[in-house]
């Protein structure tokens, strides 16, 4: 590296003010109305990105990121928090933040399985709906209580993921993937004629419910009205930093490093004395673990289950963030998924051409860029210790 | 159970088989040149199908009313379009990636089906719905006790059986079909023999994609609808039939085909829950051979495994 400041631990600064910039621009992006102004701020951020990129500012922005993580990671819970403060009465733009977060957490959970352990995962977004259905029928039928709910979700997407754990573990490659695509298939096509789950028509379920306060009912404090979406943000936040720090220290741990080793060479890795099942095995359990939980409360702020919100189509989404975002990097994922949530969200034209345009985009990533937007830094063994 | 009744379901697992048969020896074919798995084999036969009906509707157009020259044209279009769609993905998708992780091809033919599926399903008018499929083919029928032998069935079963038939010469008596073998077998011998490599892959992508838009003509003839899902639907059933098989061999495809719709055919007829579970049923079959088998009933030439 010629930069002959690379040995010295980067300052605050770079990473405040980038976390700073993108909070700027996202409220600007959320709450632009007009297409065309809409349009013209994507160009600006593309122009942005790309610029940033050619002056070489991203790689001081990921050092500060890497040095002061938890301060930044404080400050982007900060910036959350700012952001739906401001569009507090806005039911929709809080509802996309939700999607974002939430949606955060599931391919957190893939990517536990995909970029750790390397277990290939093409169902997500059925164990995804497994959590949904989960709360769905829960909340119909029984009166667990709806915090409880959640990591019950979490479990049964373990549970039905552990019956797809023989084939996944005797086979891979190629073979594993054939494996989960099938259960992505299986899944849709069993709530389609399983009338119990409400077939094609899907499940109405009950909002979330924490001791008499109901998410589904607006706030009234002090003469101003808070969406009733705040709330499940707060949830959402609070679980997707949960998530995150649980699988930040999973990364760094003793544990991370045996996933690191299983995914790069599986033979080298038993020949050290790893169990190779065990680790594939407790990589697929916690990612379907956060999937599920995600899901849960996933379809308690949609109110509603149905079998065409998890297709293999929604699960390649869920592969596309984590290679758009950088196979590994937990950053890039939350980056990922703004972008791949809210654009289409936002630019209504192009609603209809996700699917396609984001199949596209990453065929793109693959020829081009194959580590991702934000590729995974190399690990840190020790403090302030940088290859 | 009577004996017509039976005759009905077999001849109905007949006609599934041979569709599942046409599609794994694709996959088997792939495997064997260039050692990779083409997700997007699946989606290459919808969008053959949809080329059959898109030719159909433009000769209708033209006032062209014979079944029989509709029909040709259809497959002559399909098949040539889609062997060329096949060499296209091939040369710019398939080899430029052959150094890179095997996740790489995985992913990048995974992707391109959807491109191919989205794009029949934005760009074909009205492409999300299902499309009705003319019956070109003569709708006689004899009755048997029982059993209803449809002619269109028969013409059917007999093409397929001739493209079989006639792969299997094009791979066994002549030039190319050695070049092809050799290729599969090894790559760098071959070179050293003299055969073109990449143009042997490129024909061996055609001829696969080509095989892949018959069946899709075969689906639509069979079913009276085509609809832009059923090639994933078949892709990944084709892609466990050229398992249960053992990938890179040509008949292990086609006793996997068979294999397979037969399983599908019993597990029809005597689960309780018999129709509306079909398609679940077909892919827990699908996952549970894969635990039980992951490398096939016959074993592939090399193991993957460690």
């Amino acid at each position: 590296m010629t930069d002959s400041n690379s040995k010295m631990p980067a300052g605050m600064a770079p990473g405040l003010i980038a976390l700073g910039l993108a909070t700027a621009y996202l409220v600007a992006l959320l709450g632009a109305e007009k297409q065309a102004v809409i349009i013209s701020l994507l160009v600006l951020g593309i122009g942005a990105v790309v610029g940033a990129a050619w002056l070489g500012l991203f790689d001081r922005v990921s050092r500060s990121f890497a040095d002061h993580e938890d301060a930044l990671g404080g400050s982007a819970i900060v910036a959350a928090l700012a952001l739906a403060a401001y569009f507090h009465e806005d039911h929709f733009v809080l509802l996309l933040v939700v999607t974002v977060l939430l949606t955060s957490v599931a391919t957190l959970g893939l990517n536990v399985q995909f970029g750790y352990a390397g277990v290939l995962n093409f169902a997500g977004a059925s164990f995804f709906g497994v959590g949904a259905y989960t709360s769905a029928v829960l909340n119909a039928y029984t009166s667990v209580p709806h915090l409880i709910v959640l990591p019950i979700g979490g479990v049964i997407a373990a549970l039905i993921g552990s019956m797809l754990l023989l084939p996944v573990l005797r086979t891979r490659g190629h073979y594993a993937a054939v494996v989960t695509i099938a259960f992505a298939l299986l899944f849709k096509t069993f709530l389609e004629v399983n009338d119990v789950l409400g077939g094609p028509q899907g499940m109405q379920v009950k909002g979330m419910n924490i001791l008499g306060w109901s998410f589904n009912d607006n706030i009234e404090a002090g003469g101003i009205t808070i969406s009733f979406y705040m709330g499940y943000f707060l949830l959402s936040l609070a679980l997707l930093i949960a998530a995150f720090v649980l699988v930040r220290r999973l990364e760094r741990s003793w544990i991370g490093l045996n996933l690191d080793a299983l995914r790069l060479d599986e033979t080298a890795a038993s020949c050290f004395g790893l169990d190779i099942t065990r680790w594939k095995i407790t990589a697929f359990l916690i990612g379907n673990f956060l999937i599920g939980i995600a899901g849960a409360l996933f379809g308690m702020v949609g109110g509603f289950v149905g079998p065409n919100n998890y297709t293999f189509a929604d699960s390649l989404i869920l592969v596309s963030i984590l290679l758009l975002g950088g196979i590994g990097n937990p950053w890039g994922l939350v980056v990922a998924t703004f972008i791949v949530v809210v654009v289409p969200e936002k630019l209504q034209t192009i609603q209809e051409y996700r699917f396609l345009l984001y199949a596209l985009m990453v065929i793109g990533v693959l020829l081009f860029r194959p580590e991702g937007l934000l590729p995974r830094p190399v690990r840190r063994y020790f403090p302030r210790w940088r290859p | 159970m009577d004996l017509g009744l039976f005759a009905q379901y077999t001849m109905n697992g007949l006609m599934l088989g041979m569709m599942y048969a046409l599609v794994a020896v694709g996959f088997t074919l792939f495997f064997g040149v260039l050692d990779v798995i083409k997700f997007s084999h699946g989606d290459v036969l919808t969008v053959g199908s949809f080329t059959a009906l898109a030719t159909f509707v433009g000769l209708s157009a033209l006032g062209l009313h014979s079944n029989w020259l509709a029909l040709l044209a259809m497959l002559v279009v399909a098949t040539l379009a889609m062997a060329f769609l096949g060499m296209l993905i091939a040369r710019y998708l398939v080899m430029p990636l052959r150094s890179a992780p095997p996740l790489n091809t995985l992913l990048i033919t995974l992707m391109l089906g959807t491109v191919l599926r989205e794009c029949v399903r934005l760009f074909y008018p009205q492409g999300a719905n299902p499309k009705p499929f003319p019956a070109l083919l003569p709708r006689a029928s004899v009755d048997i006790g029982e059993f209803n032998l449809r002619l269109d069935n028969v013409l059917m079963l007999s093409a397929g059986v001739l493209v079989i038939v006639g792969l299997q010469y094009l791979l066994n008596r002549t030039k190319l079909g050695l070049a092809i073998r050799a290729v599969a077998q090894d790559e760098e011998t071959a070179r050293t023999m003299g055969i073109n490599f990449t143009g042997i892959v490129l024909i061996t992508f055609a001829l696969g994609s080509g095989l892949a838009a018959f069946a899709g003509v075969m689906n639509g003839l069979y079913y009276n609808e085509i609809n832009f899902g059923i090639g994933l639907y078949l892709g990944v059933i084709g892609f466990a039939a050229a398992i249960i098989g053992g990938l890179g061999s040509i008949y292990g495809a086609i006793l996997g085909g068979f294999l397979f719709a037969g399983l599908q055919t019993v597990g029809t007829v005597l689960l309780p829950f018999a129709s509306a579970y079909k398609d679940v049923f077909a892919f827990a079959v699908v996952i549970a051979i894969m635990a039980w088998r992951p490398t096939g009933l016959i074993r592939e030439k090399i193991s993957e495994r460690v």
